[in-house]
């Protein structure tokens, strides 16, 4: 298995494997701006989403810790952030948050700017493509996985992904972890079930607090509206499928967590510090798990996924990998990693893993993912409910 | 060759099915164990490797995944109709 990868050296000693300039909203209502700036800029991505306005306590802090996490990646070279002028999630205070990972970043606002959007425009463009030309001079070397951050996501998944493709990528986590990189499990709403593995799993009795709160949390505040979260799963599909109680439907979830010991438990888009496997308080819905991955630094996203699905992150590159022989032959175009073969032919979980760590490399050292190559770039920011019942 | 079901751990005592299997085939786990399957398994249902008495446990991934409520012949389907979450009555006794 090869142990280096060619990335982009960042200050503070983080490394990206892509070279991308960010266009940022801070707020929804200059959402057009930053598309126009980002079509204009090479290697540009626009980071559009509904939010930025409205907003209060835990979830306003949420959504600013999610913004800057992005421009904060090691991915993306530079941030330009485009706000409007009166929003409460301020662009000025996003660059300063951004600002703390000593990368290029510049911000404007709409209403500032004799012109408005059509002046802000062009002068985004301007400043953009001046970014992009200093990120070309920069030259790849080679790091050891020490420098990455994977994020291990699963999403459309069926009875397969749990016996074929997640356990695979259980074994490429380890040996992220045993190099010395960091891996992310997230979706902690498909933890229920393997609580108890988890916490003997958890080092030190912080991190196996913090994986029992957020589930008991989640389970007592979900009751008070009459939901019984323990109670829908596994779900008449799952069960269809031959996926007979909680706890199977789970593991097959945390195999991708493979067997490294858990440094501990993330906030939704809070950046690791120390080495290891963690897990991260993040919702089920792929593209708000992937982005939350993103912004916590994660440089690649390993995703699962059984029925297939073509999603991508603007910000890392997803691999995806699936274990249903039909999905990946009707599905192919979205499909990087065929680990149905488990099943067609004599291959073993092992096998599948030592492809997946191949294309992993390649696709840290530049190789473009079926998400890239297509222009998937899903962006979309979990909210901790403002308003947690219902209003009429 | 296609492969017809997966054993996810050396302690498991189910097996998943990658394709139907009809009731009395005869199944190859090792070289020197032979099950006689005494239900049609649907695609990615489980079925025991071994005798298993209600109360016991069932294991997948190395891992419990139940706790028998009907008591399980070797080759016998696993499902819902013989064995049942273990998850909750372990929540509640905490």
């Amino acid at each position: 298995m090869s142990e280096e990868f060619m990335g982009y050296e960042r200050p503070k000693g983080k490394v990206g494997i892509r070279n991308k300039i960010a266009i940022l909203s801070s707020v929804s209502c200059v959402n057009h701006v930053t598309e126009e700036i980002a079509k204009k800029v090479e290697n540009a991505v626009a980071l559009t989403h509904p939010l930025g306005c409205g907003q209060f306590g835990p979830d306003f802090l949420n959504v600013q810790r999610t913004l800057a996490g992005l421009g904060k990646n090691p991915n993306i070279y530079g941030t330009i952030i485009v706000g409007l002028g009166c929003e409460n999630l301020k662009s000025e205070d996003l660059a300063k948050n951004i600002g703390r990972a000593k990368k290029p970043v510049e911000f404007f606002n709409v209403q500032d700017f004799k012109g408005g959007g059509i002046a802000l425009i062009e002068k985004g463009i301007k400043v953009g493509r001046k970014m992009a030309s200093e990120a070309n001079e920069l030259k790849k070397e080679s790091f050891d996985f020490s420098h990455l951050i994977l994020g291990l996501e699963c999403g459309g998944s069926d009875s397969i992904s749990g016996i074929t493709a997640n356990p695979a990528v259980g074994i490429v986590s380890d040996k992220v972890v045993e190099l010395g990189g960091i891996s992310i499990l997230p979706e902690f709403t498909e933890w229920i079930g393997t609580e108890h593995l988890l916490i003997d799993r958890a080092i030190g009795q912080k991190a196996k607090r913090d994986i029992k709160s957020p589930l008991k949390k989640l389970i007592e505040n979900t009751m008070k509206v009459g939901i019984d979260f323990r109670g829908v799963q596994p779900t008449p599909g799952n069960i269809e499928g031959g996926l007979t109680t909680i706890e199977e439907k789970s593991l097959g979830t945390i195999a991708k967590a493979g067997k490294a010991p858990i440094i501990g438990v993330l906030k939704y888009s809070q950046q690791p510090k120390r080495k290891g496997l963690w897990l991260m308080v993040e919702p089920g819905n792929d593209i708000e798990s992937m982005t939350g991955l993103a912004a916590a630094g994660a440089q690649a996203i390993i995703m699962t996924t059984g029925r297939g699905s073509p999603t991508g992150n603007p910000v890392a590159p997803v691999i995806k990998t699936c274990g249903n022989p039909h999905s990946c032959d009707w599905l192919s175009c979205h499909i990087d990693v065929d680990a149905s073969t488990i099943i067609t032919e004599e291959k073993s979980i092992e096998d599948i893993a030592e492809i997946m760590w191949k294309e992993l490399v390649e696709v840290l050292n530049g190789k473009k993912t079926k998400a890239e190559e297509l222009g998937f770039q899903d962006l979309a920011i979990w909210r901790y409910l403002a308003f947690p019942f219902p209003m009429n | 060759m296609k492969k017809r079901f997966i054993v996810m751990n050396s302690e498991d005592n189910c097996a998943t099915s990658l394709e139907v299997i009809l009731k009395d085939e005869e199944i190859k786990i090792k070289e020197d164990k032979i099950i006689k399957i005494s239900h049609n398994i649907p695609f990615g249902h489980k079925f025991a490797l071994t005798d298993i008495n209600t109360g016991e446990l069932i294991k997948k991934y190395g891992q419990i995944i139940g706790i028998v409520t009907e008591d399980i012949k070797k080759g016998d389907w696993i499902h819902t109709h013989n064995i049942k979450s273990h998850y909750l009555e372990r929540v509640a006794n905490e």
